[in-house]
């Protein structure tokens, strides 16, 4: 008995010892080699009386799993070891720059869309859109803008026949057209799209976009107009505050109609919104034309609402500080690189519009 | 539209300063587009003394005056007037001040080695005369006590200019303008005199108004001033002329011009001893001519409105008159026109003969009928005060009655439409003081018009009046409310969303160009699809719609390789067009990527772009979107501008009609007509309107989580095939073959050459087998791999390499 115990002692003594792997090596064979002194002990297991080999074995095993035990935790330590000394020599300069990557980008004008989106999915509206060739009809007529009315000399419109019967749509208008006329009201979309005029130069390019609102329904009034206006001109420059001016115009379709500026101040040759005595015009709006109305199928005697009319691109340069309109359309990849949004940057609700 | 303060305020009485005034134009719907001081620099010109003149030493002609401005130190300005003398009161001009008569700007400058200050002015430096003899001699004795103060009194008078919209007639003159802002509260619109002037003798010449189906005149009255002496305008006259931005002619001309843009009412003066007889005013017959004012010969269409003698066309009515019968500064007797043509009329025969002037501008936008007579009185008056002569009676033709638009108006309509109330009072006030008469009723207003307001015809028209009358800023600002009647985005927006984001995820910078295009680019993408032609484009090289948009992509990439850059990856998401109907479009993603992949990289070997790659983000973006690879169905027909064996499509399956995408290398020769350099060019198209809706919602499109834990085998095969078989083909062989077994198939190399038969290509892939019910034995392994060799074999001629 008194054997198995001072083995036991020994050979723990022994372990706890710095020790190389040789040195392991040979006390497990030591010790559970085919004549190891462990396993000599259980070869005599069988002469001993029952009573004895009971309480024999069972010290036995418990010494035998002990000593095991230290032996692998041992070569651990060894592994390790050796690992270590094996890392001393695997140092690589980690500065070299890391594997090629490209970043894609998404282009303000869209950036602008999904957030004015965002913005007026927030209050009910939904998106629709049209054709970028319109007929006369839907981008002039239907809209009171009959022919031979001067206000169609304020669209310079690209036709595509000498008739001038078929056009590039010169404002996103005509979709209010479409909308209503295959549809029943309430009505409550924006629209916005590709428009075009031709008109070029260093303020205005031949093509542009707009994004066209209407809610219709039975109580829709001016009241309800200038609520969502500014609640969309706040949320889109993500201010608290924001100046804003209706003043009356003119809009064949729409009575009455108004433009809408917005304060700002130039500050370092910037320009910040919200605050300043100067005013800039942002928006066209106004309450839908009877006659518009009658031109769709609706009786203005029950129904009645608003529109209005934004320029996306110009509310993009004005947020995000883009000078030159034409620069949005030339495809100037330092450009795009600069001014472009990461497409995992989506405008929402939750998540806010910007970062 | 142009006019001073001053103007304004000869029709209004107001105690409202300038600025206020200009608020309250902006207020009521006239948008003040710039307001400045008539002259901005008079601040700049001084009453000065001339304390000393020396001969200049290196001039005989001038003179070095020490000017007196009234400060400390006096100034020293070199002059080369001859009565520059000592104690001459006269005018200085300072550094930076603009001379009225050239616009030249001055600066501090050396004159023959002397520094000059400033200069000493003429008249007519400063347009007050044309003396230019010399410097302006100012009496001592009104001058004296003013040295250093400013030469120019009272002159703080505004030039405001309005930009007027279509609908507004009235207020393309003076008055109309003063009428707004009267009813607007700011003040009193004055009285036109009706001093009635003296008329002698009747107006001779026959005036006959022929009528027509198509009538471009409705009113043309008349009367002749005999006796005129024309001569320049006074004074008085000029300025108002000039601060139109206009230039002075003769006083005939000049008040015909005031009229016009004082009461806006357009009139015309002709020389009448050079009218053949009568006055006739009808439409013209196809080839007529005549020379107008603006040296043009016009050739004129059917039907266009004229006025004309015997001899023929006098000029077109309300657009522009003609030189046979213009007045001139010898002219002696004279016959006013004040007519009332129709807008429509006006407006195509101007358009036809493209023609802009100041009166076809008012007449086609409604001049009022009813001021036929005011405006020859007012010009008549004028006319013979400055110039002389005897007026005859005034001769008015009229082939319609004058009426005037009656509304009914339910005042309960303008709380409906602003949103707020306006008592009944103050409704009629500011109607009445916009012209209306009224006659109340219980809750409505019966309303004549007045003449002058063509625009207003309906109820809503009046609501308008009256809301900017009142003022914009009273009108609430109601939260919105938050329901919504249907969702945001539809399904197709979704996509569309979805696929852009998804695209640029990949590299791509997103760009948006033309929806048109050069017709010689569109050529090579055009395909089949109609060329649609711009009739009226802004360029020559934008003349047709996009029918693709690689045109526009390859355009701009060529110009992005031009500035230096070499690896290139754009994209659009647009239209294309199929033809010229509302409609005829597609919405379609179109990417290029050109040059290196992993260009001077220390760590990866570069290699040119190639179709793999683009194939890739063109999967990918599906597989993300939602569609089913394993349903995906390639092809390798492609349109003609991609490289005929390096190009393919997609099809979402097998069996549908359409692809959804093209992707592969563009077309070598294309590349080539462009004068593109690059080391590689591909690219992708997705055709949304193809791409079929996801019928179920997220929510709907998940199915049972269903896995197996059983051990997977791998096993490797290499088959020899004829070197056209697809892979895509072997592909779907093997996995047909035991759907709940076989995993996935990987191909892991493809191989020509050495030990291959010719025309023959060894494809190796990697087969993953897994039961999902237990852990396969060796033999069901042997089983299975067995099936794989003898089913590839038979069904695609291949063999499996040993």
């Amino acid at each position: 008995m008194s054997d198995i115990k001072k083995i036991k002692k020994e050979y723990l003594e022994e372990l706890n010892k710095e020790l190389s792997l040789d040195k392991v090596n040979q006390i497990k064979t030591e010790l559970f080699g085919k004549n190891g002194l462990i396993s000599n002990e259980f070869k005599k297991l069988g002469a001993l009386a029952p009573q004895e080999r009971k309480q024999f074995a069972s010290d036995l095993n418990f010494i035998k799993e002990e000593l095991q035990e230290n032996i692998s935790k041992k070569f651990k330590e060894l592994e390790i070891k050796e690992i270590n000394e094996k890392l001393k020599n695997e140092k690589v300069d980690i500065t070299l720059p890391e594997r090629s990557f490209e970043q894609g980008k998404i282009h303000p004008v869209s950036q602008v869309i999904d957030e004015i989106s965002s913005i007026f999915s927030e209050i009910g509206f939904s998106v629709e859109e049209g054709p970028d060739v319109e007929n006369e009809y839907n981008n002039f007529t239907a809209l009171n803008t009959p022919e031979n009315h001067p206000a169609r000399d304020m669209h310079d419109t690209f036709y595509l026949d000498d008739k001038k019967e078929l056009l590039l749509r010169t404002h996103t208008s005509p979709v209010q057209v479409r909308t209503m006329l295959k549809g029943n009201p309430p009505f409550k979309i924006i629209a916005p799209g590709r428009t075009y005029r031709s008109d070029s130069d260093q303020t205005h390019a031949p093509m542009f976009h707009q994004v066209e609102g209407l809610h219709i329904d039975k109580d829709i009034n001016m009241g309800n107009l200038k609520g969502c206006l500014n609640y969309f001109i706040k949320e889109f420059f993500e201010v608290d505050k924001i100046k804003m001016r209706f003043r009356p115009s003119h809009f064949p379709f729409t009575e009455p109609s108004a433009e809408v500026d917005i304060g700002y101040e130039l500050r370092d040759g910037k320009i910040v919104i919200g605050e300043g005595d100067k005013w800039l015009e942002v928006l066209g709006c106004g309450m839908v034309h009877p006659n518009v109305l009658k031109n769709v199928n609706i009786n203005p005697e029950k129904y009645q609402g608003y529109a209005f009319g934004i320029g996306i691109d110009r509310l993009g340069m004005l947020k995000y500080g883009i000078n030159d309109l034409r620069a949005f359309f030339e495809t100037d990849y330092r450009w795009l690189n600069h001014f472009g949004f990461d497409p995992l940057d989506v405008p929402s609700n939750y998540r806010g519009l910007s970062r | 539209m142009k006019f001073t303060i001053s103007w304004l305020r000869e029709h209004l009485d107001t105690k409202y300063k300038d600025n206020e005034l200009i608020e309250k134009l902006t207020d009521v719907g006239l948008e003040v587009e710039s307001y400045e001081n008539l002259s901005t620099n008079l601040d700049s010109f001084k009453v000065a003394k001339i304390i000393n003149a020396e001969q200049h030493p290196n001039a005989d002609r001038l003179k070095i005056c020490d000017v007196d401005l009234g400060q400390e130190s006096n100034v020293k300005v070199v002059c080369g007037a001859p009565n520059a003398k000592k104690d001459l009161l006269t005018v200085y001009a300072g550094p930076e001040s603009i001379i009225p008569k050239n616009n030249m700007k001055l600066a501090v400058s050396k004159i023959r080695g002397v520094t000059s200050y400033g200069m000493l002015c003429s008249e007519s430096e400063l347009n007050l005369s044309n003396e230019s003899d010399g410097i302006i001699e100012l009496k001592s004795i009104n001058y004296s006590d003013k040295i250093g103060k400013n030469f120019f009194k009272n002159n703080t008078d505004k030039v405001v200019d309005l930009s007027i919209t279509p609908n507004r007639p009235d207020c393309l003159g003076v008055r109309g303008v003063a009428r707004d802002l009267a009813a607007a509260g700011v003040g009193k619109l004055k009285n036109i005199s009706n001093k009635s002037i003296k008329k002698n003798g009747s107006q001779k010449i026959k005036v006959s108004i022929i009528k027509d189906k198509n009538q471009g005149c409705t009113i043309f009255g008349s009367c002749l001033i005999k006796g005129v002496t024309n001569k320049e305008s006074p004074k008085w006259l000029k300025e108002k002329i000039e601060s139109l931005g206009q230039k002075p002619i003769s006083a005939i001309v000049d008040i015909t011009n005031y009229v016009m843009f004082d009461l806006n009412r357009p009139l015309h003066a002709y020389d009448a001893d050079k009218i053949d007889k009568e006055i006739i005013v009808r439409n013209s017959k196809k080839g007529e001519t005549f020379e107008a004012l603006d040296n043009n010969k016009y050739k004129l269409d059917e039907g266009m409105c004229v006025i004309s003698d015997n001899s023929g066309v006098l000029g077109l009515g309300g657009i522009i008159g003609g030189t046979r019968t213009s007045t001139e500064i010898n002219t002696k007797n004279i016959l006013l026109e004040s007519a009332y043509f129709i807008p429509k009329s006006i407006r195509k025969t101007s358009k036809l003969l493209n023609i802009d002037t100041d009166a076809k501008f008012r007449f086609e936008r409604g001049i009022d009928p009813q001021s036929i007579e005011i405006g020859l009185s007012k010009a008549a008056q004028l006319i013979s005060d400055i110039c002389g002569g005897k007026i005859s009676k005034f001769d008015i033709k009229k082939t319609t009655k004058d009426t005037k638009n009656k509304i009914q108006f339910k005042n309960s309509l303008f709380k409906k439409i602003t949103g707020f109330n306006v008592k009944d009072k103050e409704i009629i006030k500011i109607l009445s003081d916009l012209g209306c008469e009224i006659s109340k009723k219980k809750l409505e207003l019966d309303l004549k018009i007045p003449s002058w307001r063509p625009d207003i015809t309906q109820p809503i028209d009046i609501v308008e009046e009256i809301v900017r009358i009142k003022g914009y800023n009273n009108i609430e600002t109601l939260e919105p409310e938050k329901t919504k009647i249907k969702d945001t985005l539809n399904k197709q927006q979704k996509l569309f969303h979805f696929l852009q984001r998804s695209v640029a995820s990949k590299g791509y910078l997103e760009t948006i160009t033309w929806s048109f295009t050069d017709s010689k680019i569109n050529n090579l993408f055009k395909e089949d699809l109609k060329e649609i032609k711009i009739v009226n484009p802004i360029s020559s090289d934008l003349d047709v719609l996009r029918n693709s948009i690689f045109s526009n992509l390859t355009f701009y990439l060529k110009k992005n390789l031009d500035r230096g850059f070499k690896d290139i990856s754009l994209f659009e998401i647009g239209p294309i067009f199929k033809d010229k109907l509302p409609g005829e479009q597609l919405t379609v993603i179109g990417a290029i990527k050109s040059g290196k992949i992993s260009r001077l990289n220390w760590i990866e070997k570069d290699r040119s772009v190639d179709l793999f790659d683009v194939k890739k983000d063109v999967i990918q973006t599906l597989v993300e979107a939602g569609y089913n690879r394993q349903s995906f169905f390639i092809r390798d027909k492609s349109p003609s501008y991609y490289h005929p064996g390096k190009a393919g499509s997609v099809y979402l399956d097998k069996d549908d009609i359409d692809p959804v995408a093209y992707f592969g290398e563009i077309h070598p020769n294309i590349i080539k007509k462009l004068d593109i350099k690059t080391e590689g060019l591909v690219g992708f198209e997705i055709y949304l309107d193809q791409l079929k809706e996801n019928k179920l919602k997220l929510k709907d499109q998940k199915s049972n989580f269903e896995y197996s834990d059983y051990q997977k085998s791998e096993r490797d095969f290499a088959f020899v095939v004829d070197k056209n078989f697809k892979a895509q083909d072997l592909i779907k062989i093997i996995s047909s073959i035991d759907k709940n077994l076989i995993r996935s198939i990987k191909i892991f190399d493809i191989y020509e050459g050495e030990n291959i038969p010719n025309g023959k290509k060894s494809i190796a892939l990697n087969v993953i087998i897994q039961s999902s019910e237990k852990t396969l034995e060796e033999s069901d392994l042997e089983k299975i791999n067995k099936l794989i060799i003898s089913t590839v074999e038979t069904k695609s001629g291949a063999k499996i390499r040993s």
